[in-house]
């Protein structure tokens, strides 16, 4: 594997799992639970949208077959999505969408200040520009799980239920294959080891301040970095790209 | 003081074209009118999202995903600065919120016609947002200071959505056969139900006379019904598309268009329940919130918690 064939698997895994998880997050929008929260949570599907669109604009270039960002969003079939599984899981209720948006954000918040410090400019740069935006996220959702953990019986519950259902997902996101390998030699590709201890130690912390219960021995799902996923993804991407592929020949 | 040396104050102001500000003395149809109107226009934005959140998903470019994003999120930003500014008139936004659950409240008629294709996300902006603007433009120096100073920023946002509306309909408009016939669609359908936002022909609009007396509208309905006319029939013809209205012709006496009136027996009927959405969105207001209900209490249940905790330390 070349190092630009693994930049381009790479920075599409990261554009995939932003895209996905903004996607996701967008159904929200004018369905929140108060107006407040609303903008909120459509601020950060914004972000996350928004990051993705370089990423994936940035992976077209490093392909360098003449291809847009649009093509490579709208024109992939599910297995060539690298998104992590955790983010194509469906909303569910508030509390599913704030624990899976915190176990993001988290990542996301380790993941980009080590990206930041790539010797890839571009991908440096993108961190940069979302490390800003990711603190803020992370404020905003950790200060959700603990409400929610210490709230109501009923929110605790809720948050709970939540994390037992979503930590089998968490595996894949540390996940490294030939692409990182590739890459980490070239200084390029953060070291997920690294993160996963900083993500481990936070959200032990935000759980235990939050009265909620971390899963042990959980067995771990696996398949995205080969672009296999659950069910779920295969929807988002027919609702996703329904319009250009009716009309491919159109510009938008 | 007594009232009627109040009422001349109040009077004084409006002569002056000075601001009415919360703590003032003000006519209680004053107060309500202004209830009335803020709380409709807030509701129209939070309901808004609805018809152009309905397209977030489907997006057909990253791009335009990210800008519709932005847009409703303005709405809902909107929504909020109006909420707000009728809490400055003594009535609560839960109250606000009651009314408009239980279909006490109105809201821009608009928000119950559906947004079918992608064209029609182009025309809402276009079109929609174009003629809230026209309303809109002239309350920014509407009578009340809270009303007119929300304005003034809801103004300025909402002239970029027209334009990005327009930016959707030119992509359409010179873009295939299909793509053309979608956005000449979207025209035939949103072009009448546009201009019955801007009410009833003056004639018939009830709540006019004192709306006009007191500054809160600064032109008639029938007014900025023309002004709108005048002012899109040129884009229309810019973009290739076709006014869906036999009628329009140039009257060079009046430097204006001649047009057909809507079909108003369809706008009552919108107006009381009957339009092709009515009943879904008020369903999807009040879904978001029973279903919000226990996000909010778990929230005042910890900021309970935390604040005993706080005090016992």
């Amino acid at each position: 594997m070349t190092t630009q064939e693994a930049l381009f698997q790479y920075t599409l895994r990261l554009g995939d799992t932003n895209l996905i998880l903004g996607q996701r997050l967008s159904e929200w929008t004018g369905h929140g639970p108060f107006l407040e929260e609303d903008l909120a949570l459509t601020n950060i599907a914004l972000d996350i949208t928004g990051t993705a669109k370089s990423l994936i604009e940035y992976a077209a270039s490093i392909e360098g077959k003449g291809k847009t960002e649009d093509d490579l969003a709208y024109f992939r079939n599910d297995r060539q999505y690298f998104n992590a599984q955790m983010t194509e899981q469906p909303n569910g209720d508030y509390a599913r969408t704030i624990v899976r948006q915190a176990i993001m954000d988290c990542f996301d918040f380790y993941f980009y200040t080590e990206l930041a410090k790539s010797k890839d400019e571009t991908l440096a740069g993108i961190a940069q520009k979302s490390i800003k935006e990711v603190t803020y996220h992370l404020r905003h959702t950790s200060s959700w799980v603990e409400r929610f953990g210490d709230g109501t019986e009923e929110s605790h519950n809720k948050a709970q239920t939540a994390l037992n259902e979503l930590w089998q997902y968490t595996g894949e996101l540390f996940e490294m294959n030939e692409v990182d390998a590739v890459l980490m030699n070239e200084g390029i590709a953060v070291d997920l080891n690294l993160v996963k201890t900083k993500w481990e130690k936070h959200m032990t912390e935000l759980l235990e301040k939050s009265t909620l219960i971390k899963p042990e021995n959980v067995f771990m799902q696996t398949g995205s970095r080969k672009g296999i996923h659950t069910e779920h993804l295969a929807y988002i991407l027919a609702e996703m790209q329904a319009l250009p592929r009716m009309f491919p020949d159109a510009k938008w | 003081m007594e009232i009627n040396k109040f009422e001349e104050v109040f009077e004084g102001k409006l002569a002056k074209n000075e601001m009415v500000e919360p703590k003032d003395w003000m006519p209680e149809n004053y107060r309500k009118h202004l209830i009335r109107q803020i709380s409709q226009h807030a509701h129209s934005e939070i309901i808004g999202m609805l018809p152009e959140g309905n397209w977030i998903t489907r997006a057909p470019s990253l791009r335009s995903k990210v800008v519709l994003l932005a847009k409703v999120q303005d709405e809902g930003g909107h929504g909020l600065y109006l909420y707000t500014a009728a809490e400055t008139l003594g009535i609560s936004r839960d109250e606000l919120l009651d009314n408009l659950h239980t279909g006490r409240a109105k809201y821009s008629s608009i928000f119950n016609y559906p947004t079918l294709t992608w064209a029609d996300i182009g025309a809402v902006g276009w079109l929609v947002d174009g003629a809230a603007i026209m309303n809109q433009v002239m309350l920014q120096r509407t009578s009340y200071g809270p009303y007119a100073r929300a304005m003034v920023r809801i103004c300025k946002e909402e002239s970029f959505h027209q334009r990005q509306g327009f930016e959707i309909m030119t992509r359409l408009a010179f873009g295939t056969e299909d793509q053309k016939a979608m956005a000449q669609d979207a025209l035939n359908r949103w072009w009448f139900p546009t201009m019955m936002m801007f009410g009833p022909p003056d004639a018939e609009s009830p709540n006019s006379e004192n709306a006009m007396k007191w500054r809160i509208k600064r032109e008639t309905n029938d007014q900025l019904r023309q002004r709108f006319v005048d002012q899109t029939v040129p884009q229309v013809q810019y973009l290739g598309l076709t006014v869906p209205d036999e009628n329009l012709k140039w009257n060079e006496a009046k430097k204006g268009y001649d047009f057909s009136e809507p079909n108003w027996a369809e706008f009552k009927n919108v107006i009381s329940g009957n339009g092709p959405c009515n009943k879904e969105r008020l369903a999807a207001r009040n879904k978001a919130h029973n279903d919000g209900a226990w996000v909010r209490e778990a929230a005042q249940a910890f900021a309970k918690k935390r604040n005993e905790i706080y005090v016992a330390a």
